[in-house]
């Protein structure tokens, strides 16, 4: 067993140059995917709960097609199809977050469709009752309630989509991952570039879904 | 645009196509090299399966354990580390870091590679399943076994596991279909399974859609197998009159 670390590695260069430009994006795409997630997939929950076929059935198909492909598998044809459909090529990044929002929707809308759902029907009920139309009974009583309810869990993925984010390895976008990767290539010192990698995506999934489970406590009580 | 399908019947190295589609004498065609991949991710995802569902079971009970608060840490530390950790880095770190501390895993090939890194990852969320799932139970389960004068090992054996199996078999099947999922990252590592080959033949053929359609439909039709087999499994083994409680969905 002959381990020792090159401590040397690890230094402000490395995080100036490297680590601040990948984290960056890893955080920018995180942020991005998970908002246009959100409101994609509420999108999608309305247009499955909506009891009208011809709107139910392209947001099931939609959702499960997307949720039994590999992410990878989604950002490889993202990348590849994208460029055809508007005609010209777009970077890596771009590529990203498009298949980001769009694999996102479909993890988010079964979860704002559970949390639709958590809403008794009385409350939708009492909208009707005052005269609300459907925007504004959704608007007003239903979705922000649903989203206190699934408010833990869509935090939840959100980490889990954090750390999904340095599949965009395939394609080559620079994330955190990526700009690990290339320090440790440049300096030659791959096994402390993926230690320092490990360790900075462990610190911050892990104080988040610690800050998670706190919430989680706390909304739960009130209810 | 016009589909190329024929491709798939072509020899991976002169780009000839073959009768019959498939290669004799050792060359192979795409179609040869598409369903050999697809064997390297079913023997992935079926060893790191099982890999998962041992020490995940294993951690998952230690988790539950009464009166061994240190074992209890344990099993916390193990879920969290390697919950933590997006499955590519972890990937890398056995490929790149763990052979320098362990000499004798340098001569480990990447497969072995990624079916420990796939089997590690997902057993912190099988353990989290069995947990949750041995918790589920009405505490009456565990007094009733003590009472019997039942070991701790008994209590667990005879009482707990088989009603907690019973309650997890749903998030357990979304499990085993997220491993077939998760086992496309063993690109990272050069395990020519379906995502490599799918990259792999997109760059030598052009015909990207094409190969990536049926790669995409390979996943599919793995995903669906998964879920019949595992909804079978269901079936057969379900107690009449025991309702598990709070089994509703996973994801």
């Amino acid at each position: 067993m002959n381990f020792s670390l090159d401590w040397s590695f690890y230094n402000w260069d490395l995080i100036s140059n490297f680590v601040i430009k990948g984290l960056g994006f890893s955080l920018m795409l995180t942020v991005i995917a998970t908002l246009g997630g959100i409101f994609f997939g509420t999108v999608l929950a309305l247009m499955r709960l909506s009891g009208k076929k011809w709107l139910d059935l392209p947001a099931t198909i939609y959702v499960n097609g997307m949720r039994s492909i590999p992410l990878v598998m989604v950002i490889l044809w993202f990348f590849l199809l994208v460029p055809l459909v508007i005609g010209k090529p777009i970077g890596a990044e771009m590529s990203a977050i498009i298949t980001f929002i769009a694999f996102e929707a479909a993890y988010f809308s079964e979860i704002m469709r559970a949390g639709i759902q958590s809403v008794p029907r009385g409350q939708v009920f009492a909208g009707q009752a005052l005269g609300m139309t459907y925007g504004q009974n959704m608007r007003l009583v239903v979705l922000p309630q649903a989203f206190r309810n699934m408010l833990p869990v869509l935090l939840t993925q959100t980490i889990i989509l954090f750390q999904d984010t340095s599949l965009v390895y395939a394609i080559g976008a620079y994330d955190m991952l990526k700009g690990f990767e290339v320090a440790g290539k440049n300096f030659g010192r791959p096994m402390e570039a993926y230690l320092a990698a490990a360790v900075i995506y462990f610190v911050i999934c892990f104080a988040l879904s610690y800050w998670v489970k706190r919430l989680h406590k706390k909304i739960a009580i009130i209810r | 645009m016009n589909w190329d399908w024929q491709m798939f019947c072509e020899d991976t190295l002169d780009r000839t196509v073959r009768e019959g589609c498939f290669g004799k004498d050792g060359d192979i065609t795409y179609l040869d090299w598409m369903l050999s991949a697809w064997g390297w991710t079913v023997s992935v995802s079926l060893l790191a399966l099982v890999l998962a569902l041992v020490v995940g079971v294993v951690i998952g009970t230690l988790r539950t354990l009464e009166n061994r608060p240190w074992t209890v840490r344990f099993g916390n530390a193990w879920v969290e580390f390697f919950r933590n950790i997006p499955l590519l880095v972890q990937i890398f770190i056995w490929y790149h870091v763990v052979p320098s501390i362990f000499p004798a895993m340098k001569s480990v090939s990447g497969f072995v590679l990624v079916v420990l890194a796939l089997g590690f990852f997902t057993s912190a969320r099988i353990a989290e399943q069995v947990r949750s799932g041995i918790q589920a139970l009405p505490r009456g389960q565990r007094y009733a076994g003590m009472a019997m004068g039942f070991t701790t090992w008994q209590t667990y054996r005879y009482v707990l596991l088989p009603n907690a199996f019973r309650i997890i078999i749903p998030p357990l099947t979304s499990e085993t279909m997220n491993i077939f999922k998760n086992s496309s990252v063993a690109f990272a590592v050069s395990v020519t399974e379906l995502t490599m080959f799918a990259m792999q033949a997109q760059e030598e053929t052009g015909r990207g859609i094409e190969v990536y359609l049926a790669v995409t439909g390979l996943y599919i039709v793995s995903a669906f197998t998964i879920n019949r087999i595992m909804a079978f499994i269901e079936k057969r083994v379900r107690v009449p009159g025991l309702v598990a409680p709070g089994a509703a969905g996973g994801h």
